[in-house]
């Protein structure tokens, strides 16, 4: 088959909505695009595991620490799942991680803010996995095989993580003058960095148009943005939060919110390394993984030494 | 002279058990995103979720026998230092990885000959409670035991660190088989054995991993005591303060 040919197959295959498999030809561009977004993702999961194992040993209950343990450990675990799933792309975990310490490599802007409190612990589940719950929704679709069955198999925890979140919520609104000041201020840092979660504007989205093409997206950052706050705007009236947005108005011809102005100068901020933890997420996943070498290479030179061994006793 | 009565006794017996899975378990629940491979990340805090869900159902014994409408919590989060009973080796910090596995070792082995006496112990709770918990730590024991053994035959450096773990942590070891005046009352109530038999067991299942892992328990030192009778290490207090911090500062708030 000529590449032209093959060019041909693939579009085809995507134009009838079927999934890309790792051992079907697929465009260098398709491949680089689905690397750098798999990667990104996996990366997220793992980076996120710092701001609320920040507050695993500090959890206010036993039934609060199992669930925050339990969450992060789906996270860790969906961080496992992504990276051998972008493996499958020809690219292994160790570059990947070389890829992120190295700053070529990115994670979800969102883990560049602190959890200050216990609230903040509500927070991100509710507004962090809830908008990832509604990306990772629309990706199920997505036109990449593993990355498509990925998402399936990761929403049905992320719900969970998002109930969760909403709960600690509850529980605090419900609670002393002390616990809602501290939802409020939670909400008032999590809501604007939740939905710029989301990215860019659609007009000015560098790689939306090509991923739309080639269904690795499947619904535009606008659309999937409004989606979220359309279902989180009530979820916070209801409990009696305030959303800190003082021209969000709800649109009786659209049927949606409308929001003030989000600040996007922030955003390339926080991209560009200015967050308030950047340089501390960072810094700690580069130390801690140079300080786990050791055990890395011992593991290696055991299981090595095992398979010797088990030759030896074969031949002799 | 004991004055403590068997109710009294089995509520501190119930400490003793919830207090070493919950000083273990936050241990362990340090080694949150700092783990050595993410696979091993996961594989300590799932040790340590184990850990809180025994604490929890021993807290919850505790609670009942007390009869004070206290939950697990309460005791859980509300007492001082002297008033937590886990033995020594499970305040200790966590070191680097073989210090944490070793330490893993050597409490796993101990759990794991505990659990299986008390599973046959004449009080009902306390024998469901043993079986279900034993089933988890023959996990954690085989996970530890694989770490050691790699550990102690993978490079230099990784013998070396083992071999340190078990030079500072052997001393806390006979710590876990005190016996004290709650195990006086026990036995003589015929609820609990005298569980100082377990160390000979104890002993040479240790042994033999640390024969496999290459290791060599150290000679000539002096073994440290007093966790059950609530005299710790400088450590737990520290543990606690992060353990208790929302408690304390909002007290009578519900999370
Ligand atoms: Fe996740
Ligand atoms: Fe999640």
């Amino acid at each position: 088959m000529t590449e032209e040919e093959k060019l041909t197959r693939f579009n085809s295959k995507i134009d009838k909505e079927e999934k890309i498999e790792p051992k079907d030809w697929m465009p260098d561009a398709y491949r680089k695009t689905m690397i750098r977004q798999l990667s990104q993702h996996a990366h997220s999961e793992v980076i996120g595991m710092q701001p609320e194992g920040n507050w695993v040993l500090r959890a206010p209950s036993l039934r609060a620490k199992k669930i925050l343990l339990a969450k992060i450990q789906d996270e860790g675990g969906h961080g496992l799942y992504l990276y051998s799933a972008t493996e499958t792309l020809g690219i292994d975990r160790d570059e990947m991680i070389q890829q992120l310490h190295e700053g070529k490599a990115k994670y979800s802007n969102i883990f560049n803010y602190p959890a200050l409190t216990w609230a903040d612990i509500g927070a991100i589940g509710w507004l962090v996995d809830g908008a990832a719950i509604v990306n990772q929704i629309s990706l199920q679709r997505t036109s990449y095989g593993p990355y498509s069955r990925g998402m399936i198999r990761i929403c049905k925890e992320e719900s969970f993580h998002q109930r969760q979140g909403y709960e600690i919520m509850v529980t605090m609104m419900n609670g002393t003058p002390e616990q809602k000041q501290m939802a409020q201020d939670a909400m008032n840092r999590w809501w604007w960095p939740s939905l710029m979660m989301f990215g860019p504007p659609d007009n000015d989205s560098s790689h939306t148009k090509q991923s739309m093409r080639w269904k690795i997206k499947r619904e535009s950052n606008d659309v999937l943005r409004q989606r979220f706050i359309d279902k989180t705007v009530d979820q916070a009236h209801f409990i009696g939060l305030t959303v800190p947005d003082k021209d969000l108005k709800f649109n009786k011809s659209t049927g949606h919110w409308d929001i003030g102005k989000i600040n996007w100068d922030e955003f390339h901020e926080v991209i560009n390394g200015n967050g308030p933890c950047n340089k501390q997420r960072l810094a700690h996943h580069i130390k801690v993984h140079n300080e786990g070498r050791w055990v890395r290479e011992a593991a290696m030179a055991f299981a090595e030494n095992e398979t010797r061994t088990k030759k030896e006793l074969v031949t002799h | 002279m004991s004055t403590m009565n068997t109710k009294e006794a089995l509520y501190n017996f119930c400490l003793r058990l919830g207090d070493n899975n919950l000083i273990l378990g936050q241990r362990l629940a340090e080694w949150c995103s700092n783990g050595p491979i993410l696979e091993e990340d996961l594989a300590m805090t799932n040790l340590s979720l184990d850990h809180f869900g025994q604490a929890e159902f021993m807290y919850e014994y505790a609670a009942e026998l007390e009869g004070k409408n206290r939950t697990a919590d309460d005791i859980a989060y509300l007492r001082n230092e002297r008033g937590y009973f886990n033995s020594l080796i499970t305040e200790q910090p966590n070191g680097d990885f073989a210090f944490t596995m070793m330490k893993q070792l050597l409490y796993s082995t101990f759990a794991k000959y505990l659990y299986e006496t008390l599973s046959a112990s004449s009080d009902k709770r306390l024998s469901e409670l043993a079986a279900r918990a034993l089933k988890e730590i023959k996990y954690h024991l085989r996970h530890s035991s694989e770490w050691v053994i790699r550990l102690g035959n993978g490079t230099e450096e990784s013998r070396i660190r083992a071999q340190q773990a078990l030079n500072e942590l052997w001393w806390y070891t006979a710590d876990m088989f005190v016996v004290n005046e709650t195990d006086k009352e026990l036995i003589k109530a015929q609820i609990i054995t005298d569980l100082s038999g377990l160390y000979p067991k104890w002993k040479s299942s240790v042994e033999e991993t640390l024969k496999l892992a290459n290791l060599t328990i150290p000679a000539h030192g002096h073994m440290y005591k007093g966790g059950y009778d609530g005299n710790h290490t400088e450590h737990l207090g520290h543990i606690l303060c992060e353990l208790q911090y929302l408690q304390r500062a909002y007290p009578g708030a519900k999370w």
